[in-house]
């Protein structure tokens, strides 16, 4: 997995996915938004847009992630789910537990306003 | 993107193509190192070399993908603790309607029945735990040696 990191005008922090999110390389997405944290960035949207597929180490990931930026007060948003990675989502009703868009933009759009 | 692979990890594959009553069945044996790096290139190999681009729809094949996955990073983080000097083996059988994937780690095992689903409201902010769940709710049949040590794996064609 890679990723590539930008942040728009409007202050949200995109994180772009590129590949597997899977036990071997959970981490580095983990420490990217912790750093990103720490350097004060407290809006974020995750695009899987290029992703194939998410193990249940990503899944996990995915739920720290989410807790840490709650507890700084952040929030994140979650997009570019195709139906395959959305299933997986829906079967551990993380659905419930993440804000999802459809795509980037409109993720970053969502927190406008 | 896949990572390149270590030298010193490089996976071995056998393919042999075995005449049956019910048609040619197609066998895929490697040998993987306990390193979680491994996994997804072990993944695409046995896709890859069981299902061709069309034996599957794109939903099953995805389905194939993540069990396989699970099953490996369960077999190298729970059962080898990620001991370099041990590794997992990995027997896939492509038949006429199923494919049959059997991962085995070289741990002492563990008791399946002991894991409870991840989906209640209360645990949905657990990070592990999820492994098993989807593997159940991906392929079409999970069986366990006695010992615990070994998963076998079928998904049917449709």
């Amino acid at each position: 997995m890679g990723f590539s990191a930008t942040r728009d005008a409007s202050g949200v922090y995109l994180i772009r996915v590129e590949g597997q999110l899977i036990v071997g390389n959970r981490q580095e997405l983990k420490t990217a938004i912790q750093e990103a944290l720490d350097h004060g960035e407290r809006r974020f949207v995750i695009d899987f847009s290029r992703t194939g597929y998410i193990d249940s180490s990503g899944l996990g990931a995915l739920v720290s992630i989410s807790k840490k930026v709650r507890e700084q007060g952040g929030e994140l948003r979650l997009a570019g789910l195709n139906e395959d990675l959305r299933s997986l989502f829906e079967l551990t009703k993380l659905d419930t537990l993440f804000a999802i868009s459809d795509t980037a933009e409109r993720a970053v759009g969502s927190f406008a306003g | 993107m896949t990572a390149p692979l270590p030298a010193s990890l490089q996976l071995c594959v056998r393919r042999r193509r075995v005449p049956t009553a019910s048609g040619a069945t197609i066998q895929v044996s490697l040998r993987v190192p306990s390193d979680v790096a491994c996994i997804e290139e072990v993944v695409d190999l046995l896709v890859r070399h069981c299902c061709g681009d069309s034996w599957l729809c794109r939903k099953r094949r995805f389905n194939l993908r993540v069990a396989i996955a699970e099953a490996l990073a369960n077999a190298i983080v729970a059962g080898n603790q990620e001991d370099r000097s041990k590794s997992v083996q990995v027997e896939a059988e492509l038949g006429a309607e199923q494919v049959r994937v059997v991962i085995t780690d070289q741990g002492t095992g563990f008791t399946p029945t002991a894991y409870a689903p991840p989906t209640l409201p209360e645990d949905l902010e657990r990070d592990n735990g999820r492994g098993l769940f989807l593997i159940r709710h991906l392929v079409d049949d999970v069986r366990f040696n006695a010992q615990g040590n070994s998963i076998c794996m079928t998904l049917r064609r449709r």
